[in-house]
């Protein structure tokens, strides 16, 4: 049979080049470098093509927080479990939020419990949800990087258009910049270039990250998902790294601009505005999250519903919190593998397929 | 945005929510096929049940009968599938092909099948015509007969329109011996075509893909070209069909129950560009998707080829093709080798299959 890969892709997934790439790498770095790749789909990539296996010794790579099922907080997860309990609730939702753990149920179990779920594969379609059912409160879990800012902010402003009174979304996005300043101000701090999320770049551009390159002295390079993406992403950061030089180079520029998509952008300036927000694993990271305007606040699900008080009680084995900060790998919990696994996570970043643990878990990682 | 300035945080320690393990109640996870599904039959089912032609673990039952040489094949089946018709085929075709299948996973000729169908009031009498109809002509192409069967109806709501059970019996053969414990080192993994088209046909006629294609379920009936199959080899050691949880999972229960390593070549896998770039859009990998009409054949190395000839005279076998082989080294893994020189562990699926967020 013929090459699977679909003609656009092919290039990106050629083996060849890819090689190439990694001798480059090999030739550039001279002594080690701790490099993180932000975006969890990266990671899933790193894992998925097995690329870890192939840079030089000298290149670790840590997995960011970039996964937003990972890093949405605690109380969020509840607060969106007792929604979705209510009777005239359609609780709609990415699929992988489904499995993550509250503290006491998932949303799988509310499901179960006769509790209406819905897994939808873009917000419009809940918004489409709450159109054909005028008689329900439909509420959509808008989390997500910018990178799902944009279609959430637009289904926020469908729903004002249409004047439907039954929607309301219940608003989680996190941002990277500020977790970038969270991660390299931490007292902890290992990393020394950044690849950054290209698909959240795609939306925001990458004006934001000069100064944060500039600020911690860490060079940047925006990067893709494909596996020749990716290399060229280490291969630049390695490049400026070895000369000494602190910039962020665009490697994903097929798709990536420095102002971004600019109409996206005015999409979430007019929906939404930054907020503090907690991070599982990290904490409260100030202006981090999207919260709505004014202008938009009637579609605040917290405010719809009385979501209370919600206590937090966290699993003392699980160490999410340094494999999200990138201070340890997945398979150097005691859990891995054993007590936490895809089906039981005892950690959100087991339950995404895009969370570092289940990566790990999936492709094979037993020990590094 | 980047007005306010960052002052240095002090990151919290572990966190990490309890697990929940679902033992209380059923979800939808364990109807996956993957290793919930094997806790649910392994806890309650044959904690209970269990016996020693459960314990064979293969598609279907070998039952020996007394005074015969061969012995008896029985496999039985639900379907459960929405929509009830997606291209390619339709839950009537799905009730039969799946337990032909089965049944002649094990060299078995299937012959009789029963069928119980419970039926949600108010499902239209046109649509259960059209499902009988499609039922009637996989009968005939794969050469069953049902012969016994039952209806039940249900309050509206209390079923999706329509549920089917099968149940399937064959012949097996004096001397045949197949089975997922059989897979020896030194074989070759053969499969029949491409991986995934079924999972992708029945998602996309849901209608909530926002995208559209012409990928068709592959359900059908692979008796005939298993019987052809056998007869001009019967070495094979292990058939079996990759439904639910894929190829991966299929291979993964193999090697635990042949205590063997079996290792793919990425590149060989035939799977369609379609099915691939609805997977990476939806963040699916196709080595988990369901599969209804495809073979899995586990075979010594020196008959690999005319094998391959064998499955592609027959259409549903026309992109057959070699994907691996079976080692005695790390048994119980499933190891693949990708075209970049790395090798990933495929394990088994754990629960449904969830689609990413971006």
């Amino acid at each position: 049979m013929a090459d699977p890969t679909p003609d656009f892709l092919s290039g990106y997934r050629n083996a060849k080049l890819v090689k190439t790439v990694l001798a480059e790498i090999r030739q550039t770095v001279t002594q080690p470098w701790t490099l993180m790749e932000i975006c969890g789909g990266q990671t899933h990539a790193i894992m998925q093509y097995g690329l870890d296996q192939l840079l030089p010794d000298e290149i670790e790579l840590v997995h960011g927080p970039g996964c937003p099922v990972c890093v949405t907080s605690l109380e969020l997860i509840d607060q969106a479990l007792m929604i979705a309990q209510q009777p005239e609730v359609i609780f709609t939702s990415f699929g992988d939020m489904l499995r993550v753990p509250g503290s006491t149920a998932d949303l799988f179990s509310i499901r179960a419990a006769g509790g209406d779920v819905r897994v939808v594969y873009a917000p419009l379609d809940a918004v489409k949800i709450a159109a054909q059912n005028p008689e329900k409160q439909v509420v959509f879990f808008a989390i997500g990087f910018e990178t799902t800012a944009p279609a959430n902010a637009m289904a926020v402003i469908q729903a004002e258009k249409l004047g439907l009174k039954n929607f309301s979304i219940l608003p989680a996005n996190v941002l990277v910049p500020p977790a970038m300043h969270a991660i390299l101000s931490s007292p902890q701090n290992r990393i020394q270039g950044f690849l950054a999320a290209g698909h959240v770049c795609a939306v925001m551009g990458y004006w934001e990250y000069p100064s944060i390159a500039e600020k911690y002295q860490t060079p940047m390079a925006v990067t893709g998902f494909e596996p020749l993406d990716l290399v060229n992403g280490i291969l630049e950061t390695v490049k400026m790294l070895e000369e000494g030089r602190v910039a962020v180079e665009n490697a994903y520029s097929r798709v990536v601009t420095f102002e971004g998509n600019k109409v996206a952008q005015q999409m979430i300036a007019k929906v939404f505005q930054p907020v503090d927000r907690n991070w599982r694993g990290i904490g409260t990271i100030p202006l981090s999250g999207y919260g709505l305007t004014e202008t938009y606040e009637p579609f605040d699900a917290t405010q719809r519903f009385n979501t209370g008080e919600i206590r937090t009680e966290e699993s003392k084995i699980c160490i999410a919190g340094q494999v999200l900060q990138g201070i340890k790998k997945p398979s150097q919990c005691p859990a891995f593998g054993t007590l936490c696994n895809p089906q039981t996570p005892l950690g959100a970043p087991m339950v995404s397929s895009e969370g570092a643990c289940a990566a790990y878990y999936r492709y094979g990682r037993k020990s590094s | 945005m980047t007005g306010k300035t960052f002052e240095p945080i002090t990151m919290q320690g572990p966190v990490c929510p309890v697990p929940h393990h679902h033992t209380d109640t059923v979800v939808i996870g364990h109807g996956s096929g993957g290793t919930m599904t094997q806790d649910l039959i392994r806890n309650i089912f044959q904690s209970r049940l269990g016996n020693a032609y459960l314990e064979q673990g293969n598609d279907a039952a070998r039952i020996a009968i007394q005074g015969s040489a061969g012995e008896l094949a029985v496999s039985t089946d639900s379907h459960v599938v929405f929509p009830l018709f997606f291209p390619g085929g339709d839950i009537g075709r799905l009730a039969i092909c799946g337990t032909v299948n089965d049944v002649a996973m094990l060299g078995a000729k299937p012959a009789f099948l029963t069928a119980g169908f419970i039926l949600e009031e108010g499902l239209p009498m046109e649509t259960l015509t059209r499902v009988i109809e499609s039922m009637a002509a996989a009968c005939e192409e794969a050469g069953v007969q049902i012969v016994a069967g039952d209806t039940k109806v249900v309050e509206k709501g209390k079923a999706d329109g329509i549920f089917i059970n099968t149940a399937g019996f064959g012949l097996i053969p004096p001397g045949r011996d197949l089975g997922g414990q059989l897979a020896q080192p030194g074989d070759v993994v053969l499969i029949s075509g491409t991986l995934g088209d079924h999972g992708i046909a029945v998602l996309q006629a849901r209608g909530d893909l926002g995208f559209e294609s012409g990928i068709q379920s592959d359900a059908a009936p692979l008796n005939k070209m298993i019987a052809a199959l056998l007869e001009a080899i019967p070495r094979v050691h292990v058939l079996r069909d990759p439904t639910r949880g894929g190829l991966a999972t299929t291979l993964k229960e193999i090697a635990c129950q042949s205590q063997v390593s079996i290792h793919l070549e990425e590149e060989s896998i035939p799977i369609r560009p379609e099915v691939r770039t609805a997977c990476d859009m939806l963040g699916f990998d196709p080595l988990y998707l369901a599969n209804e009409g495809k073979l899995i054949v586990v075979l010594p190395e020196e008959n690999a080829n005319q094998a391959l000839e064998i499955l592609r005279q027959n259409p549903y076998g026309a992109m057959a093709t070699r994907i691996g082989s079976v080692s005695a080294a790390d048994p119980e893994q499933v190891l693949l080798h990708t075209p970049y020189g790395t090798t990933r562990i495929l394990d088994m699926l754990s629960g449904e299959i969830l689609p990413r967020i971006c």
